[in-house]
């Protein structure tokens, strides 16, 4: 499935998600699961690749919170793009607790919530194979003022000073 | 004071706020484009197109659009107007939400009329979906003599955080807010996602008090009390962590569990709270804060009318209401009594006896629109109460404006009596209705045609909801009237004792479900225990208060038996 | 066993249509095909392909009775879809050259 980031550039996928059930490889850059990160927390802390955590919908930004040192990728699972859990969970990961890995929506998001993710502090986002990608890119563009601040940038006070976000 | 010169009462959009709207009408361009061409799934469409005011209905789309906090220039009028006549059956209905309302609207057409609405600065963001919806206040907001604070900055500035939020536009349901500025609380707030009331502490500082957990459908619920006061610069902060707490915690598994109400109500006000002072106190900061000047600043948009200086005392005023008895009722029930000496806020009633409660056509628009012109600094209200408002009128021309209203049936004198129905649309138009809504209005309109009777019966509200969602708001009438449907036949359960003001309540159920044709009779015999035990000028709600139910519920089970 | 007809809203303008004999979606009721019960399921499977063409929305079967030979809707909010606003018969269906007499 391509990878888009931010920018809405399709970009090369580093990472492989893996299923609970298959063997974890010695090297190479892997997403476990929330369960397992907590069942094999050691064996996998102490492996030398990067690692990535999936959070299921419904799990929250401070169930990683002591492990963002480690976590290289956090993937927000969308079970239905209705869900907006992850829009929280993407917001207190920067926010709150200062996050600066990839994190990256996964399962079913829309083009049309693509900028608010982004804004929401999403790095990157999988999209579905049949996706045209004009259209994802195009989504990034066509509003191009927020009434309030982006995750990432401004000190400024939370405003009602309209920015310009594209 | 500022200078601006715009139309009274509105907020100034500048270019930003513009270049804003417009924007967001091609967005939904591009996004009935994709539908038409099957990029788009309907299942991915509707929430889309439910946050720009877009519904299914029975017969056709409904278009929403946004009254903001219920004030529009007569400019924007005739441009609603207009949009009926051309794009509708040239009439619209305004809700209990202070939005309008067209029914016959079509898909292809809608990006266009989107673009009509944006050249007037209007727009149909947010009047559904689940996401922070239009926020609605007091209709005599800026005007009446008993307002602590004009809620309509708060408003506006509620509007601008809550618009494309980026975190929460796909809440679990919907999130509505509701403000007021006068301790009289025309808006509402009690039966709210959140509430507040705007006030003023001893050092003279504003403040919120924050109300949550409020709402009517299914389960309906009086909201709890928050916090007693959260000064203005954390207002924003101590919303945002609310609405955090919501949307992580909220219920994703039963959209009829989805709603804020439920989780206050199952995880408790306390652990709730909990949750959210958490949030605030990491949250609020200077980051968040809403700084004084900014508040300056959305003030100074808004054009306060420019009224003269007059005295209080109208003579001609006075010896119209004198010389005139139907002006002088109409004066006693559809007038409140603005700030500004010499001046006064009309209600323009749109429940002509047997019409249908909210509807008013693209003539009645213009007429209205003309008015505004005329005698009220070309600014009109949205009352919640599906009436419209002339709020600055001058005492002195105000039996000139009733002349008039009564050219174009605008005139009766009804606010607040038992012909002033509320009623959602019903199975007339609805797709979610179980039954109508809008025929028990008019019967019951019509039973009680005589306006000297209404007058001595007094204030009394009936809402009317044609299904348990209660977009009729029947949970906080004093008769309330909700639709059921009984194995394919419309009957109605009527509860009394609710309230919507600061004392909210719920109504209880005060009889069995009865068939249409039997409504009216049936509130006719309430009405009748009522004005059988007042005393000394009670209104139907003290009445029953001291009296309960129980005579109430005795008369209709006695009837149906 | 009732007999059924099949109503949807066309995407386009949102205004109500029923499946007809040939395929085709119709503006009014008493031109909609019937099915009895058994045949229903196979015929709403059809009908659902004019949701992937984007031609209409939200299909589903409806109750109705034969009247002179033509269905009538039998629950009264599909009555309501057939015809109009009960309290604006100058609109709807029932207002135009379209109307079906009840």
């Amino acid at each position: 499935m391509p990878l888009l980031r931010e920018t809405g550039e399709a970009v090369a996928d580093a990472w492989t998600i893996l299923p609970d059930d298959r063997p974890v490889p010695a090297g190479g850059a892997v997403v476990v699961s929330l369960k397992r990160w907590r069942e094999e927390r050691e064996t996998l802390a102490g492996r030398d690749a990067p690692l990535g955590v999936l959070l299921p919908s419904g799990a929250l930004a401070s169930d990683v919170a002591p492990d963002l040192q480690r976590l290289g990728l956090i993937a927000l699972d969308f079970p239905k793009f209705r869900d907006g859990r992850g829009f929280t969970v993407a917001r207190e990961l920067r926010e709150r607790f200062g996050y600066t890995g990839e994190i990256r929506a996964t399962g079913h998001v829309i083009a049309d919530q693509f900028p608010l993710l982004v804004r929401c502090g999403v790095s990157t986002v999988q999209v579905p194979d049949t996706a045209k990608l004009d259209q994802w890119q195009a989504a990034l563009g066509t509003l191009t003022i927020a009434y309030q601040k982006a995750v990432a940038g401004e000190e400024l006070p939370l405003s009602l000073r309209r920015f310009k976000v594209a | 004071m500022t200078s601006s010169t715009g139309p009274v009462g509105l907020y100034q959009y500048d270019a930003v706020d513009r270049e804003f709207v417009h924007e967001r009408v091609e967005q939904f361009r591009g996004q009935v484009e994709r539908r038409l061409a099957g990029d788009l799934t309907e299942d991915e469409f509707k929430p889309l197109r439910l946050m720009n005011g877009l519904y299914l209905q029975l017969h056709a789309y409904m278009l929403r659009i946004a009254v903001p906090y219920g004030v529009l220039s007569s400019t924007q009028m005739r441009r609603l107007a207009h949009i009926g006549r051309v794009h509708d059956k040239g009439y619209g209905h305004f809700t209990t939400r202070q939005n309008l309302q067209f029914n016959w609207i079509k898909l292809a057409e809608t990006p266009d009329i989107l673009g009509e609405l944006a050249d007037v600065n209007m727009h149909a963001i947010q009047t559904s979906g689940n996401c922070i919806r239009n926020v609605t206040t007091d209709q005599f907001c800026g005007a009446a003599a008993d307002e602590v604070i004009d809620p309509r900055v708060y408003a506006e500035i509620l509007r601008q955080w809550s618009t494309n939020h980026p975190e929460f536009s796909f809440l679990p349901r919907k999130f509505k807010i509701a403000i007021s500025g006068s301790p009289a609380d025309r808006a509402a707030v009690k039966v709210h996602d959140i509430g507040l009331l705007a006030k003023r502490n001893a050092e003279d500082e504003v403040g919120f008090e924050v109300w949550v957990g409020g709402g009517l459908g299914r389960s309906p619920f009086v909201a709890k009390k928050a916090r007693d006061w959260v000064p203005e610069a954390d207002g924003l902060a101590y919303l945002e962590a609310i609405l955090r707490v919501y949307n992580q915690f909220g219920r994703r598994d039963n959209m009829y569990k989805a709603r804020i109400k439920i989780l206050v109500h199952e995880l408790g006000i306390e652990k709730f709270l909990t949750h959210v002072d958490a949030e605030f106190a990491r949250i609020r900061g200077p980051k968040f804060a809403l700084d004084p000047e900014l508040v300056a600043a959305i003030q100074a948009r808004f054009a306060p009318p420019p009224l003269a200086d007059l005295p209080g005392h109208c003579p001609e005023f006075e010896a119209a209401k004198a010389s005139d008895p139907a002006f002088a009722r109409w004066v006693a029930t559809n007038t409140v009594a603005h700030k500004a000496p010499g001046y006064i806020c009309a209600t323009l009633s749109l429940k002509p006896i047997g019409g249908i409660p909210g509807d008013a056509t693209s003539e009645q628009m213009e007429a209205v629109a003309d008015l505004a012109d005329r005698y009220s600094f070309g600014e009109i209200r949205v009352a919640h109460e599906q009436n419209l408002v002339l709020a600055h009128v001058r005492k002195d021309a105000l039996h000139a404006l009733w002349t008039e209203l009564k050219a174009h049936d605008l005139a009766t004198p009804n606010i607040g009596l038992v012909s002033d129905i509320i009623a959602c649309p019903g199975l007339d138009y609805c797709a979610l209705a179980n039954a109508r809504a809008i025929p028990i209005a008019q019967g019951i309109s019509e039973r009680f045609a005589d306006l000297d009777r209404q007058l001595a019966i007094g204030d009394l509200s009936i809402n009317i909801s044609g299904c348990i969602n209660a977009c009729g708001h029947h949970h906080v009438a004093n008769i309330g009237i909700l639709g059921v449907d009984k194995k394919g036949v419309e009957f109605y359960q009527i509860t009394v004792g609710g309230n919507a003001g600061i004392d909210a309540a719920i109504g209880d159920i005060v009889g069995p479900a009865l068939p249409a044709e039997e409504v009216p009779a049936a509130i006719e015999a309430l009405v009748n225990v009522y004005l059988h035990y007042r005393k000394d000028g009670e209104r139907f709600i003290d009445t029953l208060g001291r009296i309960g139910i129980q005579p109430f519920k005795e008369t209709l089970y006695a009837a149906a038996a | 066993m009732s007999t059924k007809a099949i109503t949807a809203n066309r995407l386009r303008d949102g205004s109500v249509v029923w499946y007809g004999k040939d395929g085709l979606w119709v503006d009014t009721v008493d031109r909609a095909a019937v099915y009895e019960a058994g045949a229903i399921d196979g015929a709403l499977a059809l009908a659902k392909q004019g949701l992937l063409d984007q031609i209409v929305v939200d299909v589903y079967a409806i109750d109705v009775k034969l009247s002179e030979g033509r269905p009538v809707p039998l629950r009264y909010r599909e009555w309501l879809r057939a015809n109009g606003p009960s309290v604006r018969t100058d609109l709807g269906k029932q207002a135009s050259a379209l109307a079906y007499a009840f």
